[in-house]
């Protein structure tokens, strides 16, 4: 259906908005429009800092008090959001427009109890009496497909879990059947199951409540699965918009492109494919440009597109682009060139790192929590293991355990054939064993220079001593990861958070290590910048010859880098074998149901298999096989009362479960999406 | 060096020569930030104002009034005149020139009272905070059981056996203070000791003193500052108030505690005595919190 059949449900106008810093005005919304139609859902794309929750925001009038609007008008039918005065602005937020927010954990007021918040709506929005405003809370519980509405109505909010949490935010932003529904990021933080559990019930709600929903995401996939149209913003502008499946398919704008192909795709691997970033950085907020916004980092930029902007043009029904050269789109060149691939690195054959029984728990006395519960697991040399699960599933303790941060509570260590059991290890153990952690900004310390960052690591690693040695193998390390000699003598904080997972990265690497554990490396980073941090970390892979454990909850990403890979569930490994072998069925229950919980761009994906109920808690596992209370393939009670044997497949995989490999095989291949494809 | 995915690097960049301008002025930027907010910040710079008078009397007292010693015996407990702006005392002497004067004495003991105890708490702090375990746990119970005890008895204790020195009144409150300031550094570090850089010294081998010293400290030295200031406004009336007792600095020292317990005998008929200094004091502090508190908020953005 093209938009201009529907009643329009919101538009904006021209907007444009800046927000006032230190006296100095810098732009980041330029003359953007869109309208939705009435019950549709419209997806807003792009990398952090380029407006989308500007745009959001100024949907809801929730801008911050330095922002200015310049121009521009936020219509719901012919009144403006931006001119409303502050009583209309309080009934339409309630009745025509309402947002779940990025982080439900802090959006809820953790000292009511859920179901009086959602009844609050009620009684404010419709006058109804207390106990009529909660009868209609629980039944929008109920709505909201949470199981047992009259209990959890009667929970505070820690009480829930996270996909819990985001469901009460959508009965509250949905109790007064708002006309618009505004979701800024509203998955992003939560578990790939759980996100899969919420974008279900976007679409159920859709469905039923005929609300227009406007989707906020940096996640592609998301996005092409709940989405009918899709609009892309780039520095501040809309450079691409139109019907979700044709932008993705095919994309009209270099940038979308691009960002399309910086992305790992699910089958992609290392050996065979590189990932191909975006050159460029995104320019600054404010910036003054003449010409297209992307012409810097185009690689069909002309000098026509650095004069004037471009208008929209037309590419098809209901499907535009800011590009003047939008019909050479498709026919731009993937950059990367296989075949500049560096010489691996010989690597011995055998194991590097054995784990044995591996313990970890917290606590003591009733309170034990036993995060790492008897792991035995292999990494040979050059080999890159990746390491999967839900959080909570105690993947970083299990790293820290390796890497000597945490002493494991029982359990043996060997690395290379000696033991490191414990955190106390000789420096030479240490020196092999490096980690790159999750968030750059937190692991480089903000009151040193990078270069004092890196020359400790050469000192106590590498063993290097004297300044001017120190300077020489500097300049080595910092060209390796591609750092330029003038971020050096800056602090973190000047730097980008591409810029500081180099950093980082260089420092891991000072003393050549044998293993680097890698713990979500990427997950803080934007797409092309991930993409640009992902084939460094297999280049120097390949060239140093070093085993990763790799641990990330993207698992296109863990496939894209991993050799051989192992999945976590509640402190156990459940599923284990060659990466190829743990993406095909027969695989695992729970790896089946991490699998089908992805958002992929491809639109003929097949159904979902859901995974029911929470997490439990490691402090009190499930009895029998771990799993049981939420398998998807639950047999009775063999399962309930008899801990699974591990059974292994042809393929070299084996897998924790009573489910015998060919029997697995045959019932996962009725319902398995398609996912091994390249 | 191949030449992979040269250009993707480049994705990273904030690319070309002008960034090199850009991330130096970005560093200048931030120290400039931090000023222009206390200079925007009222707060600080009223504070700031009384602070350097105060400061600018304790050095330059000799240049300004006249002898704070000099007797006039012809007019003793004369009330506030065009020759004796504020009055005079019960020996003759010149009040303001013992008001102005008496910022010196106030103005030794505090800071470097205040200094013991940064120094101290800081170090107790940090290692409190970064080993944890027994040692915190015994540390913790000292200072319970310290701050149930009335710590205005322990240090007229102390001074009462130790002597009455201006270095013993500086000893006794930086050591008083020291278990106080701990606490605060303690929970920043605790906070910062979480933080994944420590994590990562760690990783490299670094020890434990060289990780709370280098890596640690320069992280919270913004919280430790704010605490040193509001320090100082506790132990500008730590010290008068022991002098007041008449267990810090002796006659004929012209400290505004002093001042104000000498003058209470006169209250009733020169009430100048008493209210010059005092006010003097409540200046000085008032001004010092001020400038804790502008400081405080101009860290906090």
């Amino acid at each position: 259906m093209s938009t201009t059949e529907r009643r329009q449900a919101v538009r904006i106008e021209g907007l444009t908005v800046a927000y006032r810093r230190r006296g100095r005005l810098l732009r980041v919304l330029d003359d953007v429009s869109l309208s939705i139609g009435a019950g549709e859902a419209y997806g807003l794309v792009g990398e952090s800092g380029c407006g989308k929750t500007t745009v959001a925001m100024s949907l809801m009038r929730y801008l911050p008090d330095n922002a200015v609007v310049e121009s521009g008008r936020v219509l719901f039918g012919d009144e403006d959001v931006l001119t409303a005065s502050p009583s209309t602005l309080r009934a339409w937020r309630g009745n025509r427009m309402a947002m779940v927010y990025q982080d439900p954990g802090t959006a809820l007021n953790p000292s009511i109890k859920v179901g009086e918040q959602i009844a609050e709506v009620y009684r404010f929005h419709r006058g109804m009496n207390r106990s009529e405003a909660l009868a209609a809370a629980v039944e929008m519980l109920s709505t909201v497909q949470i199981s047992a509405p009259d209990g959890v109505a009667r929970r505070y909010p820690h009480e829930l879990s996270g996909g819990q949490q985001q469901r009460i935010m959508f009965a509250m932003a949905l109790a007064t059947d708002p006309d618009l529904l505004v979701l800024d990021e509203p998955t992003t933080g939560l578990d790939a199951t759980v996100e899969a559990e919420v974008l279900d019930l976007v679409e159920q709600l859709r469905a039923q409540f005929d609300t227009s929903i406007l989707f906020v995401s940096h996640n592609l996939g998301i996005v092409a699965r709940v989405c009918e149209r899709v609009g892309v913003l780039y520095a501040g502008r809309l450079i691409e918009e139109g019907p979700a499946t044709e932008l993705f398919r095919d994309p009209r704008h270099p940038y979308t492109l691009a960002l399309l192909r910086c992305m790992p795709r699910m089958g992609m691997r290392k050996d065979t494919d590189r990932l191909d970033p975006i050159p460029g950085s995104l320019p600054p907020i404010g910036a003054d440009i003449a010409g297209c916004v992307y012409a810097e980092r185009c690689p069909i930029a002309r000098d026509r597109c650095r004069a004037e902007p471009p208008p929209v043009e037309p590419v098809g029904p209901g499907h535009g682009s800011r590009c003047f050269y939008h019909e050479e789109v498709p026919a731009i060149p993937v950059r990367t060139r296989a075949s500049d691939e560096v010489a691996p690195a010989a690597v011995p054959d055998g194991v590097l790192l054995k784990l044995d029984e591996c313990v970890k728990s917290y606590g003591s006395g009733g309170n034990q929590v036993t995060a790492v519960a008897g792991v035995d697991l292999e990494v040979g040399h050059g080999e890159v293991l990746g390491l999967v699960g839900e959080s909570g599933s105690g993947k970083t303790s299990l790293a820290k355990c390796i890497v000597g941060l945490l002493d494991p509570s029982a359990g043996t260590i060997a690395f290379d054939s000696s033991d490191v059991t414990s955190a106390r290890r000789p420096r030479e153990a240490r020196r092999r064993l490096q980690m790159v952690f999750q968030n750059p900004d937190n692991a480089l310390n903000p009151s040193h220079s990078v270069r004092t960052i890196l020359r400790r690591s050469l000192e106590l690693l590498a063993g290097v001593r004297g300044r001017d040695r120190q300077d020489e193998q500097m300049d080595d390390l910092a060209r390796s990861v591609r750092l330029e000699p003038r971020h050096l003598d800056v602090r973190p904080s000047a730097l980008s958070g591409g810029l500081k997972q180099r950093v980082a990265i260089a420092r891991s690497f000072a003393g050549n290590p044998s293993l680097v554990l890698c713990d979500e490396p990427t997950s803080a980073l934007d797409v092309s910048v991930q993409a640009a941090i992902l084939n460094l970390l297999v280049e120097l892979q390949r060239r140093e010859g070093v085993s990763y454990v790799f641990i990330s909850h993207d698992l296109a990403v863990v496939r894209y880098v991993s050799d051989r890979i192992a999945v976590m569930y509640l402190g156990q490994i459940v599923d284990v074998g060659p990466a190829d072998a743990v993406f095909q069925p027969p695989h695992h229950p729970y790896t089946e149901a991490l699998l089908s919980a992805i958002p992929t761009l491809d639109p003929e994906a097949k159904t979902r298999m859901k995974l029911h109920g929470t997490l439990p808690s490691p402090s009190d596992p499930p009895s029998g096989c771990r799993f049981h209370t939420r398998c998807p393939r639950f047999l009775g009670d063999v399962c309930v009362n008899v801990e699974p044997p591990w059974q292994a497949t042809a393929d070299g995989e084996r897998y924790r479960c009573h489910i015998e490999p060919g029997e697995l095989a045959r019932l996962q291949a009725d319902q398995e999406p398609d996912t091994t494809g390249v | 060096m191949s030449t992979v995915d040269e250009q993707g690097v480049a994705g990273d960049f904030p690319g070309g020569a002008a960034a090199q301008v850009d991330v130096r002025r970005l560093r200048r930027q931030r120290r400039a930030e931090l000023f222009a907010a206390l200079r925007r910040s009222k707060t600080f710079l009223i504070g700031m104002a009384i602070l350097i008078f105060w400061v600018v009397s304790a050095l330059a007292w000799r240049w300004i009034v006249r002898d704070p010693q000099a007797v006039d015996p012809a007019a003793t407990l004369a009330s506030p005149s065009g020759d004796h702006w504020f009055g005079t005392d019960n020996l003759g002497r010149d009040v303001l020139a013992r008001v102005i004067a008496g910022a010196a004495p106030v103005l030794t003991v505090a800071p470097l009272a205040t200094l013991l105890g940064i120094a101290g708490g800081t170090t107790l702090g940090l290692v409190t905070g970064y080993y944890r375990g027994w040692i915190d746990d015994v540390f913790s119970r000292i200072v319970d059981a310290l701050l149930a005890f009335p710590l205005i008895i322990l240090a007229v204790l102390v001074l009462a056996s130790l002597g009455r020195e201006p270095r013993n009144v500086i000893l006794v409150i930086g050591i008083i203070f020291t278990p106080l300031i701990a606490r605060t550094v303690r929970s920043s570090v605790l906070v910062e000791r979480e933080r994944e850089y420590v994590a990562a010294a760690r990783l490299r081998g670094e020890r434990g003193p060289r990780i709370m010293a280098v890596e640690i400290l320069p992280n919270i030295s913004g919280p430790i500052l704010v605490e040193a200031t509001i320090r100082l406004g506790y132990a500008i009336f730590a010290a008068a108030t022991l002098a007041f007792l008449g267990l810090g600095i002796q006659d004929p020292s012209p400290d505004w505690g002093l001042a104000i317990a000498n003058g209470r005998a006169y209250l009733q008929i020169a009430w100048w005595m008493v209210l010059f200094p005092a006010t003097a004091l409540a200046t000085l502090v008032v001004g010092v919190n001020l400038v804790a508190d502008g400081l405080r908020r101009a860290i906090e953005e």
